[in-house]
């Protein structure tokens, strides 16, 4: 057996030696720096941040008891909301399966649509849903069409990113089978290419449903469609029992699409 | 004819046939139904062309002179991510323990998952204008925002987490009669250490990321900065604001899986 001055050449253990202590105190130095630097230089109110408990209460209060008068247009909105997803979802995947087919190694054509291909995954994907809302709303004026377009845009690269890793990971045998016995490039692709990856396109797509159902509550804030625009109208106007109905039946609807999405994940996988 | 026959085709999606047409029927219709009701205004649309053209005109080339602005949008941004996630992350301990079956008792265990359900159903931009409508314009709605955004990530992830530990040590520690805390600092911790950490870089990133948008609602930061270019017309500027919160992404992105696969 081997005693402790053996194995570390000192006579009490202790978990780190001592230089991995330095790094550690280091990293927290660093740790409560940045955050002592947020604090003392942020413009923030501190009166404001005292009496923020207290505000909450009172806006909470003032919601209760949520008001149901304004229900039926309300679940009209909502539904428009679902379409909005659910057509932009259908869009961005449709649009992103070239985009993908480009930016996998193992078959986009050459370098350079390698390259335009991941441009395009990035540009998609850097860029939030509601900044893209903001331009189309600015293009295509208020409504459904700017929504659609804005989710679809920020969908391509996510679906895009995940179906071309898919790409790459597929077994080639396949493939390689298929272009011996002279198939042609489409027939490639139909035969070999898509059944492998098809699981995974259909688990991206629910995921992203998912997401999107999410993000389509929020695009009414900037003009863009769906149940944002009621939320707004009703928190400008201080109506905040029937903000209280909206939100409640955001997290209805939210709750909900995570449902079908789990229903639909188990079915088809 | 023979029976078996000579080609193979390729066998269909959806097995039964009944079932098959009905999903294929049920999707075309719904497509078309809600495509034909939707509340459109094509002209408007059409309208669009031209306008992208101006806009985008009006974009390029990016304009930086009004630098100074932008650097203080970031660095506000960046002050409201280490904030949120900080908070965050200190407040999603004692949920995530609550959130977990094996630590939690059935009632509690229950309301933790509450919080965590509720705090993530909602998009960090209606949150952010509750709590501007609460506390005010400025970064402080925008950190209590991102609170509640990594609370409902950080929270879920780390429940997940312990609900996976070896319960050995746990046991281990009770039977030498430790009381609830002592078990948790000894046993539970080092456990779960590795994976807060990486979550907790996970967050910043991600909540440098959803700054940028809260702030086009009011909650400060380089949003509000873009919100403002793009209210005011300016294009060019709104464009150098977007090169440079992309750019931003992507290196913080960069940073933070390095880290992560470092202290994997």
């Amino acid at each position: 057996m081997t005693s402790i001055s053996e194995q570390f050449g000192r006579e009490d253990w202790s978990r780190f030696s001592s230089r991995q202590k330095w790094q550690r105190f280091a990293i927290f130095a660093i740790c409560a720096l940045a955050i002592a630097w947020s604090i003392t230089s942020i413009e923030v109110v501190w009166a404001w941040v005292w009496d923020a408990p207290g505000q909450m209460g009172d806006l909470f209060e003032r919601m209760y008891p949520p008001d149901t008068t304004n229900i039926a247009s309300i679940l009209r909105v909502l539904w428009q909301t679902v379409n909005i997803a659910t057509f932009a979802t259908a869009f961005a995947v449709l649009m992103s399966l070239p985009v993908a087919y480009l930016a996998a190694q193992n078959t986009t054509p050459n370098r350079a649509t390698l390259w335009l291909g991941r441009l395009i995954l990035v540009t998609s994907r850097s860029v939030n849903t509601i900044i893209w809302a903001l331009l189309f709303v600015a293009i295509f004026g208020p409504g459904v069409v700017a929504g659609i377009v804005a989710i679809m845009f920020r969908s391509i690269g996510f679906v895009g990113k995940l179906l071309g890793e898919a790409i790459e990971e597929i077994d080639k045998r396949p493939v390689e089978a298929l272009e011996a016995t002279g198939a042609s490039r489409f027939k490639v692709i139909a035969y070999a290419i898509v059944p492998q990856v098809m699981p995974t396109f259909w688990a991206v797509a629910i995921l992203r449903w998912d997401i999107n159902l999410r993000e389509s509550t929020v695009l009414g804030l900037v003009g863009a469609g769906g149940i944002g625009i009621i939320l707004q109208g009703a928190i400008d106007t201080f109506n905040w029992p029937e903000a209280a109905t909206v939100l409640l039946a955001i997290l209805a609807l939210v709750i909900l699409g995570e449902v079908i999405s789990a229903f639909l994940r188990r079915r088809i996988l | 004819m023979s029976a078996t026959p000579d080609t193979w085709r390729k066998p269909p999606f959806i097995a039964n046939p009944v079932i098959r047409w009905a999903v294929y029927l049920g999707a075309l219709g719904y497509f078309l139904w809600v495509g034909a009701t939707m509340p459109i205004d094509w002209n408007r649309v059409a309208d669009g062309i031209g306008r992208a053209g101006r806009i985008f005109g009006g974009a390029f080339p990016p304009s930086f002179e009004r630098s100074g602005l932008l650097i203080d949008g970031f660095l506000e941004s960046l002050k409201i991510a280490i904030l949120a996630t900080t908070g965050g992350v200190l407040l999603s301990i004692p949920i995530a323990f609550m959130a977990a079956r094996n630590v939690a008792p059935m009632p509690i265990y229950y309301l933790g998952r509450f919080v965590i359900i509720v705090a993530r159903s909602f998009h960090p931009v209606i949150v952010a204008i509750i709590f501007v409508k609460a506390v005010g314009f400025g970064p402080f709605a925008g950190v209590l925002t991102l609170v509640v955004y990594s609370v409902g990530f950080v929270a879920k992830m780390l429940a997940e987490r312990i609900e996976e530990i070896d319960f050995g040590q746990v046991e281990a520690m009770r039977a030498a009669g430790a009381p609830f805390f002592s078990t948790i600092f000894y046993a539970v911790f080092p456990q779960i250490m590795p994976r807060q950490i990486g979550l907790t870089i996970y967050q910043l990133d991600s909540n440098l990321r959803a700054s940028a948008v809260v702030g086009i609602v009011g909650a400060g930061g380089i949003g509000a900065t873009l919100a403002n270019a793009f209210g005011r017309y300016d294009y060019d500027f709104a464009l150098a604001i977007t090169i440079v919160i992309v750019g931003v992404i992507l290196i913080s992105e960069g940073i933070s899986g390095q880290i992560r696969k470092r202290i994997g």
